[in-house]
C-alpha cells in the first residue's frame, strides 16, 4: 500500500534533520547521525577518583521529596505545540521510550486537560451522587477515603494515541506516536459501593460523569460497567492523585478510552438514558470512510510499542547483544503473548513477558537477540486473552479509513539503521 | 452504627459500677468486628439546593433545559463579543479552534469538517456544552437568555434555523433536528472487525518479497527536537 505523504496540520518550524544532532554538541539527540554515548571526563574515571567520591554529598532532606537525577532532565512530559490552539486544552505524552517496567511515575503520567488543571482544596471537594437514587447523596473527601478500598494497576490511554498516524508516519518517537497511555495502581471506592449507599433505581441504565474543572467535562457511563470495575479514586501509586491527574478524586474507567476518565470528579447523575455530550458527538466517535460514525467505542483495543530502541533511544553499540523491550496493552483482559517481528513483518518470534501480567495493565516485554548490525524493520504485535490480535496498519485502514482520529492500534514500525539511530517509518 | 451503640449501651449496662477498666475492652472487640452491614452509612443526604446549583446537563430530549429564551438576532452580538475572537465570525474557525459551521458533505472525503451541522447529531450537545464551558476562560457566566441566544446563532450559522428573528427557547428546542443524526450506529467492532480474533496468527513468510519503507516521519520534519523542552525547576 502506497502512503501518501501526511500534511501535518498547523504552523510549524521545517528544520533540516541532521541539525538537531549537530546542535547538540555530542550530547545523544534524537534523530542525530552518530547515535554514539558521550564520553565523559577522563579524570573521573579509572583509575582517577572522582569529585563524588572524594567529598561529602547533601544530607538527608536537603531533597525532602526526591526528583531524578540532575541527569535525566530530559525525561520529561512533552507537547507537540502545533497540535492544540492553547496548551488549557492539550496533551502532553509520556516519555515511553525512558522508561522500564510497567508501572508508570506520577510525575510522567501523560495529561489531557479540557480547560486547564483544576486546583481544588480538598476541604471544599464534593461529589455529588443523584438523579434515579433512592436518596441522593453528598460526600466530602474524608467520607470517600473511609470507604472500603482496592488497590489495582490499571493502563489509561486517551482514544487519540497514535492518532496523528492514521495518515502515515508523523512524529519521531514513541513518547509522541505512542505516549497518551499511562500504569499506575489505583486506590480508591468501587463506584458500586457508592451507587449501593445511594440505592439505585430499577429504570437506571446509564450514569453522567461530571468533572469540576472548567470544561465541567462529562461522559456518559453504562450502569453495567459502573457495577463492574469502575473505582472512584483518589491515589496513584499510593500519594494522593496529582492535580494534572484529577486531584483529589478521579473516574477509573478500566479498559476504556481515557476520555471517561473523569477528573476532579463532582457530580454522578444516574439517568435512563445517555446524554450525547460533547465528547461523545463531536469528539470521541470514529468517522468511517462513508461519512457515517460509530459511537461509544469504549474499549480499547489490544496494542504494543517497542519502546527501545525507538527514534528518541538509539542502539550506542555498534553491533552484539541487544535488549529490545516495549509495552503491550489491552482493554479486554490480560495480554497473553507479543511476537516481535525484524524484518517488517515477514517473521515473527515471540517476545518474554516480564513482570506482573495484570488485567487491562500495560504489560512490559523483552526480545533478546544478537545485533549484526544490520538495517531493520522493527515491530511487535500483541494479542489478548481473548485472542485479539493487534493489525497491521494497513490492516485496519481498509476496514476504518483514515478519519478516524481515535482508537488507532495498528502495528507500529521502527527502522534500525546501520548506525543505531531508529526512524518512524510506513512499510509495504 | 445504631447496632454498634446499641451493643455497647447494652455492655456497660451490664458492668458493675466503677468498674472502668473493663468497659474499653469490650468496646475495642466491639469496633473491630467486621461490619456485615449493607449500607456503610456514608454521606449525608444531597438537599435539592446543593444538586440544583451543579446539575447543568441537558439532553437530548430535552431532559434538564432551563427557562430562558433568546432570538438569533439577540445571539449575533453576544457571539462576536464572547466566541467569534477563536470560533470565527461565521463559525469557521481561528486557527486551531474548534469550527463551528460548514462541512456539508465533506465526511466521507478526505478532508472531512465536523462542524454542529455537518456532524453533531443533537441540538442539545451545542446548548449543553455552551452552558458548562463557555465562553472559553469564562465558564458558566451566560445568563439562560443569552444561552439559548448564543445557541440560536450558531444554529443559524450552520441553517439549522433559517430566521433571524427565531426566537429559541425551552419549549420549541424540542423541534430544532440536526441532519447528520441518522449516521452514528453503535460501536460493533466484535461483529465488524471479527477478523482481528485469530486463532494462529501467521509466524514465518507472512508477506511476499522485502518489506519497503514508504513513508518517513522525518520527511514532514514536524517532531518537537529532544534538547528543547519546558524547564524543570
Amino acid at each position: 500500500m502506497k502512503e501518501e505523504t501526511p500534511k501535518p496540520k498547523g504552523i510549524m518550524s521545517r528544520r533540516a534533520f541532521l541539525r538537531t544532532g549537530l546542535a547538540a554538541g555530542g550530547a545523544v539527540a534524537a534523530g542525530g547521525a552518530n547515535a554514539m554515548p558521550p564520553q565523559g571526563n577522563p579524570a573521573n574515571q579509572p583509575p582517577n577518583v572522582p569529585d563524588w567520591t572524594r567529598s561529602l554529598g547533601e544530607g538527608v532532606v536537603a531533597r525532602p521529596y526526591g526528583k531524578p537525577s540532575s541527569y535525566e532532565s530530559v525525561v520529561i512530559r512533552r507537547d507537540v505545540e502545533w497540535l492544540t490552539a492553547s496548551r488549557e486544552s492539550s496533551v502532553s505524552f509520556t516519555p515511553l521510550h525512558a522508561l522500564d517496567g510497567m508501572i508508570t511515575p506520577n510525575g510522567l503520567c501523560f495529561e489531557r486537560h479540557h480547560a486547564g488543571i483544576a486546583e481544588v482544596d480538598p476541604a471544599d471537594y464534593r461529589l455529588i451522587l443523584h438523579g434515579l437514587v433512592d436518596k441522593p447523596l453528598i460526600f466530602t473527601l474524608d467520607d470517600i477515603k473511609r470507604m472500603p478500598r482496592v488497590s489495582r494497576a490499571y493502563f489509561c490511554e486517551c482514544a487519540a494515541n497514535s492518532g496523528m498516524e492514521w495518515r502515515g508516519a508523523q512524529l519521531n518517537g514513541c513518547q509522541y506516536t505512542h505516549g497518551m497511555v499511562h500504569c499506575v495502581m489505583y486506590t480508591g471506592v468501587p463506584l458500586k459501593t457508592l451507587l449501593d449507599e445511594a440505592g439505585v433505581k430499577p429504570n437506571a441504565k446509564w450514569l453522567l460523569l461530571e468533572g469540576g474543572d472548567s470544561a465541567a467535562m462529562t461522559r456518559s457511563l453504562p450502569m453495567q460497567k459502573a457495577l463492574d470495575d469502575v473505582l472512584i479514586a483518589y491515589r496513584m501509586n499510593g500519594e494522593m492523585l496529582y492535580p494534572e491527574n484529577g486531584y483529589p478524586v478521579r473516574a477509573v474507567i478500566p479498559g476504556w478510552e481515557a476520555n471517561m476518565w473523569v477528573k476532579w470528579l463532582r457530580r454522578i447523575e444516574l439517568g435512563d438514558q445517555p446524554w450525547h455530550h460533547r465528547e461523545e458527538t463531536s469528539k470521541y466517535t470514529d468517522l468511517l470512510e462513508n461519512g457515517k460514525a460509530r459511537r461509544f467505542t469504549y474499549v480499547m483495543d489490544a496494542k504494543s510499542v517497542i519502546t527501545n530502541p525507538s527514534p528518541q533511544a538509539p542502539i550506542n553499540h555498534k553491533s552484539g547483544f541487544t535488549v529490545l523491550s516495549g509495552l503491550a496493552w489491552s482493554g479486554r483482559g490480560k495480554i497473553a503473548r507479543v511476537d516481535v517481528s525484524l524484518d517488517g513483518g515477514r517473521n515473527w518470534q515471540t517476545a518474554k513477558l516480564d513482570g506482573p501480567i495484570f488485567d487491562k495493565a500495560l504489560t512490559r516485554f523483552y526480545y533478546e537477540f544478537d545485533w549484526d548490525g544490520r538495517e531493520l524493520l522493527l515491530q511487535s504485535r500483541a494479542m489478548d486473552e481473548t485472542g485479539y490480535v493487534q493489525p497491521s496498519k494497513s490492516e485496519l485502514r481498509k476496514v476504518r479509513g483514515v478519519n478516524s482520529i481515535y482508537h488507532n492500534n495498528g502495528i507500529q514500525t521502527w527502522q534500525l539503521h546501520k548506525n543505531g539511530e531508529v526512524e518512524n517509518v510506513e512499510i509495504s | 452504627m445504631g447496632l454498634l451503640a446499641a451493643l455497647l449501651a447494652a455492655s456497660l449496662a451490664a458492668l458493675p459500677s466503677g468498674d472502668i477498666q473493663a468497659a474499653p475492652k469490650k468496646a475495642e472487640a466491639a469496633q473491630t468486628a467486621p461490619i456485615a452491614q449493607a449500607k456503610l452509612n456514608i454521606g449525608r443526604s444531597a438537599t435539592p439546593e446543593e444538586i440544583s446549583g451543579w446539575d447543568i446537563d441537558i439532553r437530548p430530549d430535552g431532559h434538564g433545559l432551563p427557562i430562558g429564551k433568546g432570538t438569533v438576532k439577540e445571539g449575533e452580538p453576544l457571539y462576536v463579543e464572547r466566541c467569534a475572537a477563536c470560533h470565527g465570525e461565521f463559525g469557521e474557525s481561528a486557527g486551531r479552534w474548534p469550527i463551528l459551521s460548514g462541512g456539508n458533505d465533506s465526511l466521507a472525503s478526505h478532508d472531512p469538517i465536523k462542524s454542529v451541522g455537518s456532524y453533531w447529531p443533537y441540538a442539545s450537545t451545542l446548548i449543553d456544552y455552551i452552558r458548562r464551558a463557555m465562553p472559553f476562560g469564562a465558564a458558566q457566566t451566560l445568563t439562560n437568555d443569552e444561552l439559548y441566544a448564543i445557541t440560536a446563532y450558531v444554529l443559524f450559522l450552520n441553517d439549522v434555523i433559517k430566521t433571524e428573528d427565531f426566537e429559541l427557547s425551552d419549549k420549541n428546542f424540542g423541534t430544532i433536528k440536526l441532519p447528520n443524526e441518522s449516521n452514528f450506529f453503535d460501536d460493533d467492532r466484535e461483529t465488524s472487525e471479527k477478523a482481528f480474533w485469530r486463532k494462529d496468527p501467521c509466524m514465518s513468510n507472512c508477506a511476499a518479497g522485502h518489506a519497503t519503507v514508504t513513508g518517513r516521519a522525518r520527511v514532514i520534519d514536524v517532531t518537537p527536537e529532544q534538547s528543547k523542552g519546558p524547564k524543570v525547576e
